[in-house]
């Protein structure tokens, strides 16, 4: 195991690889690939000098977009203070304490000058800094820093820093979902390796990613899609091996009726189609190498054709004709090999699924969260877990209720988090002035068995009956 | 049974959770022959549990029922036998999250000096890096057991407890629970000795006094490549000295949170509506059988309401992560 844990290779950044940039609090998912141009916070960059850097490797940004992996900090020989005041009783905030005008600033960047040093160049050249408190000018400089600093660290993906990226940069994408709330789900869901797990989510892939990365490869994800096609991309950005997504099934909830009903047929509709499989694959390879003879023979035989101008005019026409054909024939074929392989999958995820053995669902989507459940609720065992996420608390009062009229689970918790940043440190510890307002609410519970008709004794598990205002009547 | 995977019907020697009612559930040991009482009657093991599937409804010598639901961390933390004070589901996710664990992760545990147990889960590098996370201070096994489920089932948990009896409880549990073979029990002082391991941990977890007392041996358990440690406190002046000992041994991406559970109750209230004596507008027709609206109705809404009391701090989470050494 030592050897393992000294070898480097599962550290190092290749090409590609999907991974974050990070400057501060932003965060950007994006593949390493050669020469090609990167745009993150205002800045253009190529990411070819990060293959062979270790991940969480800090660069700073030359000129020309070059990353260069960024020299060992020297310890507070960063900025040169030459002392500070009490307070800012004397300090006139009128805008014209720094001397250098955004030209000369701009000056400073094209000469070269490294953030350190534009930073250094602007202390020196502000009336007020030197009057300032020891912290305002702490804050300054950590102010400063963030615009002037032109560094990225370069981070292995990870559901917690997705999950940031993404609150922080595309929350709509994500239906607003909290990056905390995202942890709640995949705990209260009982998320591990082993089980199987339906998914239903707009998130553009984050919960299912997230969902995947707690699995490890083992077990199997089924995720539940509305629509033409799976969306995605998030699951790229996480950068799991291969084998992960053989984990990864998907079913189109318009077949769901037919499923539920016993209806879905995912036989092959031609009896033979199992066995030319494999004959198509290789018909397809055939026809494509008789289109490229016959376009080899083509340039010939036209030559042949100009030189004996009237004697086979109509054999022109006709060798077009057969290409043609030949074209269509092969994307006729390329076209069967897909939908067969489709229909396998739709076969894979429907026999996973009829089984109505799952071990947990998670639901995080734009739509009505209450017909999603229900229908996805079936296919659960007895005595597991389940997660529903809205933006919206209404909707989830919505499913509270339709499942305690319907019966079959216990322990239903509507919640939600609150979230608190703090500042630490010394004698500036406090909450953290922005904070979110929110971060969406769960529904959770867990499954049990059905019941056939409706229990006598079902109020046990109901909430307090409210108390009855005692009302007086009118007089007439 | 197992806390870190399903299986469908009970067996004798597990350990279930009986569910009685709204917010009332206990665990039981699955045996043969035994009885457990409820306030619903008796419920037979060999009869009434063992065969039958999880999550099935049993009807208890009385006459009224229980569910009997397959044991997860989730359940187990709100039904534990308390020894010390435990983290609750909200802070264990959001650990389990920011910790970045997963299957294969190995992990360092520290709790308190009174309830140490030192949980190091070492993991078998498979696929992916090996995620170790130490945990300092089990305590009553809350975090322990979300942990393992988590870093099942290529994890290995060492846990290291001062108390000698605890130490020997807890072993006990987590064979009953069938997640022995992921952990090792130790007996020894995390403070004096550190985790006992150097270079393995890619995850370090501090739950003590003095977190900032052990910052330096977290360090040291963990990879060269480097990690994430989390600290929980419940003071502040706690984690400003140990936001401090993070600075000063190197780590970075320092950064401490609070989250909190807020719960909201699904109620239909009625509310009575206003008299404000007849209303002289409507006229009323002579032979109308119509009878103007009684003036008692009430409007029912369906809401929800918080509960009168909640949990307004546990503590402080504190994440940093140690860069390459």
């Amino acid at each position: 195991m030592a050897d393992n844990v000294d070898d480097d290779s599962l550290y190092t950044i290749k090409e590609g690889d999907y991974v974050v940039l990070r400057r501060g609090d932003v965060f950007k998912a994006v593949q390493i690939q050669p020469k090609k141009k990167v745009i993150f916070e205002k800045q253009w960059f190529f990411l070819d000098n990060a293959v062979g850097q270790l991940y969480s490797t800090t660069f700073e940004l030359a000129s020309g977009g070059i990353l260069q992996p960024r020299k060992p900090k020297d310890p507070e020989s960063s900025t040169d203070t030459k002392g500070a005041g009490t307070d800012n009783r004397n300090i006139q905030d009128d805008g014209k304490s720094q001397k250098l005008t955004r030209d000369d600033i701009e000056t400073l960047k094209e000469q070269g000058l490294k953030g350190q040093e534009i930073i250094q160049q602007l202390i020196d050249n502000s009336s007020t800094f030197k009057d300032k408190t020891e912290y305002a000018q702490d804050k300054y400089i950590k102010k400063k820093k963030k615009k002037y600093e032109n560094i990225v660290t370069i981070l292995k993906p990870s559901c917690r820093i997705l999950a940031m990226m993404y609150h922080g940069r595309e929350p709509g994408k994500i239906c607003h979902l909290r990056y905390d709330t995202l942890a709640q789900m995949l705990t209260l869901a009982n998320i591990h390796a082993n089980s199987k797990v339906l998914v239903f989510e707009t998130c553009a892939g984050l919960v299912l990613g997230s969902v995947m990365e707690r699995m490890g490869g083992f077990g199997s994800v089924i995720q539940m899609y509305p629509g033409g096609g799976p969306v995605r991309a998030g699951v790229e950005s996480f950068g799991f091996p291969a084998h992960f997504h053989d984990t990864l099934h998907e079913f189109p909830i318009c077949h769901l009726n037919a499923l539920i009903a016993g209806t879905l047929d995912t036989t092959a509709k031609d009896p033979s189609a199992d066995l030319k499989e494999s004959d198509m694959a290789a018909e397809v390879k055939t026809e494509a190498e008789v289109k490229t003879e016959a376009e080899q023979k083509g340039s010939p035989e036209e030559q042949s054709m100009e030189t004996n101008s009237g004697a086979d005019g109509s054999l022109v026409p006709k060798k077009e004709e057969e290409e043609e054909e030949k074209r269509r024939e092969a994307k006729a074929q390329e076209k069967k090999v897909k939908q067969e392989e489709k229909r396998k999958k739709l076969a894979a995820a429907a026999s996973l699924l009829e089984g109505r053995n799952a071990d947990g669902l998670v639901i995080a989507s734009r739509f009505n969260p209450c017909p999603v459940l229900m229908a996805l609720l079936k296919f659960l065992s007895p005595s597991r877990p389940f997660v529903v996420y809205s933006q919206y608390k209404e909707c989830l009062i919505e499913c509270y209720t339709k499942l305690k009229e319907q019966g079959g689970t216990v322990n239903l918790k509507l919640t939600d988090y609150w979230l608190r940043h703090y500042q630490v440190l010394p004698n500036r510890t406090h909450p953290v002035l922005l904070m979110s307002g929110g971060g969406g609410y769960l529904l959770s519970g867990t499954t049990v068995a059905a019941e056939r008709s409706k229990p006598a004794a079902s109020r046990r598990d109901e909430e307090p009956a409210p108390k009855r205002q005692k009302v007086t009547e009118t007089e007439g | 049974m197992s806390f870190v995977e399903y299986s469908d019907c009970i067996q004798d020697g597990d350990v279930a959770i009986v569910y009685l009612g709204h917010e009332s559930m206990t665990p039981v040991k699955v045996k043969r022959g035994a009885q457990t009482q409820t306030r619903y009657g008796v419920i037979r093991h060999s009869t009434d549990l063992i065969g039958q599937r999880y999550g099935s409804k049993v009807t208890c010598s009385k006459g009224g029922w229980v569910y009997v639901l397959h044991p997860t961390p989730e359940l187990w933390t709100v039904n534990l036998p308390h020894r010390t004070q435990i983290l609750y589901t909200t802070d264990i996710a959001t650990i389990t999250m920011m910790l970045e664990l997963k299957p294969g992760s190995v992990v360092c545990e520290s709790e308190p000096q009174l309830l140490k147990l030192h949980i190091i889960v070492s993991v078998s590098p498979v696929f992916i890096l090996p995620v170790c996370v130490c945990v300092s201070g089990t305590g009553s096994g809350s975090l322990s057991h979300a942990i393992l489920r988590t870093i099942a089932p290529t994890g290995h948990l060492h846990t290291v407890e001062f108390h000698q009896q605890r130490s020997e409880k807890v072993l006990e549990e987590f064979k009953e629970h069938r997640v022995d073979h992921l952990v090792t029990v130790r007996n020894q002082d995390a403070c004096k000795d550190g985790f006992g391991v150097t270079g393995v941990a890619d995850a370090v977890f501090l739950d003590i006094p003095s977190p900032w007392e052990a910052v330096k041996h977290a360090k040291a358990a963990m990879k060269k490549h480097g990690g994430r440690v989390c600290s929980f406190s419940p003071c502040i002046e706690q984690v400003q000295k140990t936001c401090e000992a993070f600075s000063d041994q190197g780590f970075e991406e320092i950064n401490s949170i609070e989250v909190l559970l807020r719960v909201h109750d699904v109620r239909t209230v009625y509310l009575p509506l206003p008299d404000f004596g007849p209303d002289p507008s409507v006229q009323i027709q002579p032979d109308s059988t119509i009878t103007p609206p009684q003036n008692h109705a009430s409007i029912a809404v369906k809401t929800t309401i918080p509960p009168r009391d909640v949990q307004g701090h546990t503590g402080y989470l504190t994440f940093a992560t140690k860069p390459r050494t």
